[in-house]
């Protein structure tokens, strides 16, 4: 079966992404390589990718059928969605096993969501 | 009509002792708990009706296995999802089939079951009516009766967490040995709810879910069975069996509640604690304290009075410090500081009850009930009576509640004088 990681991250997490120093910068997004090459080793690897910060997103609504275009994103949280794993796991505890894997940091927060199955064309 | 008699007692035998390790079975061979629950309980139909003209199969559980598995494939058929589901079915006919013709052993996959049951992934409130629903049976209704919620609360719950776990693919599996210890604690937890809540108590007031307790102790001497090695589950079941031990002397003749420094240590089931002593005793020699031991040595201490005359308060107090190191909820918190107070004075207790963050037992009636004795016993009388107020203000059940009253009395006339 297929799973989704999401992962919520706060303002702290996506500054760090930006962050000034090159050797810190280039430190974090290592740890997500690892992570990845460890998915793609094993053979759980589906798909996956980070995404920007929120800032950047755009959300669309189609109130009375008219599209509506908004600067930012969908929910005013504190975490964010950040990126996203899929993999492919036995049953729930073995894609929680590799949810718990993924680089740590304070307050972020992971879900995980079983994706559904491919329907017949 | 003496056949049908026969066939439907064979039925209803068959129903007490194997239902719930026939779901285990059927459940962790299709992952799906609802579907196997449905296919179990067709059989059953199946077997009223067709037992009383071919006689009970030498067999009966085969029997059943098969009668579910032809439901199941019917009901795949009518899905059109035949791929995914072949081999649990193809497994379920061999197993079948070699219980009929041979002496394969029926496997006991209970234990697989507890643990999706108990699983941290399933809604907390669920996982109690769970595994009584699942693994003993009982219906839906009287779950809802003993948790205080309406009947169509709790099956909305049930069908909601079965729903989770065929979605979200929930492993029919035992824990990795890295795994087992934390995830035992959930289906020991979901077991003492089931036992009720009232218990951890200092004064060991009324558990609130009347009527589980014997179901509670049958979960929790089965867990004991199958995973003998785990001191954590002998822990709990040696706690109950130290608390049902007391059953008959927690009211007095007229009703009254008796708290356990006033019990009637004759009317304690000598049995029971004898039983709860030697679980107790195997537990602690595997060196692996835990929640449940610790809470079962508290027991342990109380029940010594029957032989003692005396309670041991200084014990009790170290072992509420341990209790409080491990699991500092708002019972082993309020236990701790009612020890101390009974071991080394009351100036002591209070100061331990004091230290207690005021958030964790704003509603919780053993503190406030602990807080009145020893402001009473200090002599700030009124502000004893105001905390006797807040504990009956807390109380649910009516034996306690009068007993509370009692002592609020008492302390009114005290300040009268």
């Amino acid at each position: 079966m297929n799973y989704a990681i999401l992962i919520y991250d706060n303002e702290a997490h996506f500054a760090t992404r930006s962050e000034p120093d090159p050797k810190k910068r280039q430190a974090y997004m290592a740890t997500w390589a690892t992570y990845t090459n460890a998915l793609k080793d094993a053979g759980v690897f589906v798909g996956g990718a980070g995404l920007q910060a929120p800032p950047t997103a755009t959300t669309l609504r189609f109130p009375d059928s008219q599209r509506q275009v908004q600067d930012g994103p969908f929910a005013d949280t504190k975490e964010q969605l950040a990126g996203f794993y899929l993999i492919e796991a036995a049953h729930l505890d073995e894609a929680l096993e590799w949810a718990a894997r993924l680089p740590r940091a304070d307050g972020r927060v992971l879900e995980v969501r079983p994706c559904l199955a491919p329907q017949p064309a | 009509m003496r056949e049908e008699q026969l066939a439907r007692s064979a039925v209803e035998q068959t129903a007490l002792e194997s239902r719930g390790r026939l779901l285990a079975f059927l459940a962790c061979r299709t992952r799906d708990l609802a579907e196997a629950e449905d296919a179990l309980a067709d059989a059953f139909h199946a077997a009223l009706r067709t037992w009383p003209e071919s006689g009970v199969p030498a067999k009966p559980e085969a029997w059943l296995l098969t009668a579910a598995r032809r439901r199941l494939l019917d009901q795949i058929r009518h899905d059109r999802v035949e791929d995914a589901a072949r081999p649990a079915l193809a497994s379920i006919a061999q197993e079948a089939q070699s219980m009929m013709t041979g002496h394969a052993d029926f496997p006991d996959d209970r234990l697989k079951l507890l643990f999706v049951c108990a699983h941290p992934a399933i809604d907390a409130a669920a996982r109690t009516a769970l595994m009584l629903q699942t693994v003993l049976g009982m219906d839906a209704a009287r779950i809802a009766s003993a948790f205080l919620v309406s009947p169509a609360a709790m099956s909305q719950r049930l069908t909601r967490a079965k729903t989770k776990i065929r979605e979200a693919g929930i492993a029919f599996e035992i824990p990795e040995a890295a795994q087992l210890t934390a995830r035992l604690t959930f289906v020991l937890e979901a077991v003492y709810a089931a036992y009720g809540s009232g218990w951890e108590d200092v004064n060991g007031t009324d558990q609130q879910h009347g009527g589980l307790t014997s179901e509670a102790i049958y979960l929790g001497r089965l867990i004991v069975r199958l995973l003998p090695a785990e001191p954590e589950a002998k822990g709990l079941l040696a706690l109950m069996l130290h608390c049902e031990a007391r059953r008959a002397a927690r009211r007095s003749g007229d009703g009254a509640f008796v708290p356990l420094s006033d019990q009637d240590v004759s009317l304690w089931s000598v049995e029971l604690i004898a039983e709860a002593e030697m679980h107790l005793a195997v537990a602690a020699a595997v060196k692996r304290p835990g929640p449940f031991q610790l809470e079962a040595a508290i027991q342990s201490v109380h029940a010594q009075r029957a032989d003692t005359g005396t309670t041991d308060w200084e014990a009790l107090a170290l072992l509420y410090e341990g209790l409080v190191r491990m699991a500092p909820t708002a019972g082993a918190l309020v236990g701790r500081a009612a020890a101390v107070a009974r071991a080394r004075g009351t100036a002591d207790g209070w100061a331990m009850l004091g230290s207690i963050p005021a958030s964790t037992v704003a509603a919780y009636q053993s503190y406030w009930a602990l807080r009145a004795h020893l402001l009473q016993q200090l002599e700030r009388t009124a502000e004893a009576v105001d905390a006797w107020d807040r504990a009956i203000g807390l109380c649910a059940d009516p034996a306690v509640s009068r007993f509370l009253q009692d002592r609020r009395d008492e302390c009114c006339r005290d300040e009268c004088q």
